[in-house]
């Protein structure tokens, strides 16, 4: 593959969950992390699951990437079933989990060095287009500890975007930054979606979040974790997360998602 | 600048309050000699020899023991935090010998080995293992899972993610178990050559040894001087440099 194909990229894959069911076992108790849940996302496709803490979201992106295995049900990803995690399907977590040992460059290296079929300068060439993609070709020699809270995560942005992978996989990214720093990322990560198409599975518990990215928001309940409901939002992008139309989508789904909760406490 | 001017300052402080408790005559000179009366010793044993050659023997030997204890040490360490069966083998067996006082080790050696470098050598070697193969356990189970989670997902796995994750990943413990081997060599070595004498190699515990039966307390204060020296010296120049490394890395250690 040549440089330029490299950096244009393979297409984005499709992704089918089947049926995946999964329990937590412990010695006190057993957790019914995911019961029966079936999803399809379509090729290049932005899917944000949302839901309230222990409704199992984390652990169904935990399978997708094959961190995690389902007791029942599979994951499909281009119709090859997912056993193992494998670097068509890269994770961004939300601690930045960066490298403490390498540099910025180091670390964006660090997934590349694993992908064959590529001369070390090509990898250093692709490394430095992604840590200038999102912003931070000063800092590509700086060590983790010497960037701040925003800055480590576009760097992770950046080591997940860099090997190219077919899917990208979110675990509340932006979670513990602050809402400055996160408005920026969001027009980051729409205008690098954008001129780079992946299928992404972003989650989050910020309603408004999901709205601004995603194409669909799929909300989550909990005890058992299920699907609760489907949201598709067909709003214009680039999005912007204070726009009234988006605060319209965004009160729908956080008026559904406390209904889910009171029923939730009235069923048991 | 100033914090080695005050340094100095008080190491000279030191050096007056001795001279005064000397000059004080509350012990006898035979007891508590003065600091030229060392300083004396030290200078006539470096112009004859004795001391250098002394310090030779035991670096050589500390050095030689330390890297044998480090070879054995380390790999033991990354099996025992890799593998269950092993944690409860030679895991226990290590934890167990740890609080072994490496002196302990003398009587078995001079049976197995008599009066000989050897003995020397496996007290050395079973006073900085045990640390080290605990030091590097430790190591690597202080690894945020997160890291290993994020490389599995890269792709890196076996081989590649010892040596690539784990092992860099677990540098500073095993950095200040290493700094923990060589305090427990060094005191291992002290006790064996205090303890065990032999023909081929006359090292400073041996000296001080002979301070002590010679009732000469110049030398015995000296050796002790000169063995505090190396002990500073070491951390200086070996460790001090991969900390400081560490520390700029890692963002740790800042004040």
């Amino acid at each position: 593959m040549s440089l330029q194909e490299e950096l244009i990229g393979p297409p984005p894959a499709k992704l089918i969950v089947e049926n995946v069911s999964k329990w937590f076992r412990t010695t006190r108790q057993t957790v019914h992390a995911l019961d029966n849940v079936s999803l399809n996302i379509g090729e290049g496709e932005f899917v944000c699951l949302v839901g309230p803490s222990g409704c199992g979201k984390s652990t169904l992106l935990d399978i997708i990437s094959g961190l995690e295995t389902p007791d029942e049900g599979v994951v499909m990803a281009d119709n090859e079933p997912v056993l193992n995690p494998g670097r068509h399907r890269l994770v961004m977590f939300q601690e930045s989990a960066l490298f403490p040992w390498l540099d910025v460059t180091g670390n964006v290296m660090f997934g590349l060095k694993l992908k064959p079929g590529l001369t070390n300068k090509e990898r250093l060439e692709i490394a430095k287009f992604f840590i200038q993609l999102v912003g931070l070709e000063k800092f590509s020699a700086a060590h983790v500890h010497e960037l701040s809270g925003g800055m480590k995560q576009r760097v992770a942005l950046a080591r997940a975007l860099a090997p190219n992978p077919r899917v990208l996989l979110m675990d509340e990214p932006f979670a513990a930054l602050d809402a400055l720093t996160r408005e920026q990322l969001y027009s980051d990560i729409q205008r690098i979606w954008q001129k780079r198409r992946k299928t992404i599975v972003f989650v989050t518990h910020n309603v408004r979040e999901a709205v601004c990215l995603a194409d669909c928001v799929i909300l989550f309940s909990r005890n058992p974790g299920r699907i609760r409901e489907q949201f598709d939002i067909r709003l214009p992008r680039p999005r912007d997360i204070n726009s009234v139309e988006l605060a319209e989508h965004s009160g729908e789904i956080t008026r559904a998602l406390k209904g889910h909760s009171a029923g939730e406490v009235s069923d048991s | 600048m100033k914090r080695t001017l005050l340094a100095t300052i008080f190491f000279l402080v030191l050096l007056v309050i001795w001279s005064v408790i000397v000059q004080a005559k509350i012990w006898s000179p035979i007891l508590l000699p003065s600091p030229q009366s060392v300083g004396e010793y030290l200078l006539g044993a470096a112009r004859d020899g004795t001391l250098l050659q002394a310090t030779g023997v035991t670096v050589r030997r500390l050095v030689v023991g330390y890297l044998i204890g480090i070879a054995i040490g380390l790999p033991l360490g990354l099996l025992t935090s890799a593998w269950k069966f092993v944690e409860d083998t030679i895991g226990v067996l290590a934890l167990g010998l740890q609080t072994l006082p490496s002196v302990c080790w003398i009587p078995l050696a001079l049976l197995w080995f008599g009066q000989t470098e050897s003995a020397m050598l496996f007290v050395v070697v079973m006073g900085t293992v045990w640390s080290v193969v605990i030091a590097t356990d430790t190591g690597v189970r202080n690894i945020p899972p997160i890291f290993a989670r994020a490389a599995r997902t890269m792709g890196s796995s076996g081989l590649h993610k010892w040596t690539k994750v784990i092992l860099p990943a677990s540098l500073p413990y095993l950095v200040s178990g290493m700094k923990q081997g060589w305090a427990f060599a060094w005191r291992s070595l002290m006790a064996a050559e205090i303890y065990v004498t032999i023909l081929t190699g006359f090292g400073l515990g041996h000296l001080l040894h002979y301070g002590r039966e010679l009732h000469a307390m110049d030398q015995v204060i000296g050796v002790m001087l000169v063995i505090v020296l190396i002990g500073l010296l070491t951390d200086k120049i070996l460790f001090a440099p991969i900390e400081r490394f560490l520390h700029q890395r890692w963002g740790t250690g800042l004040r």
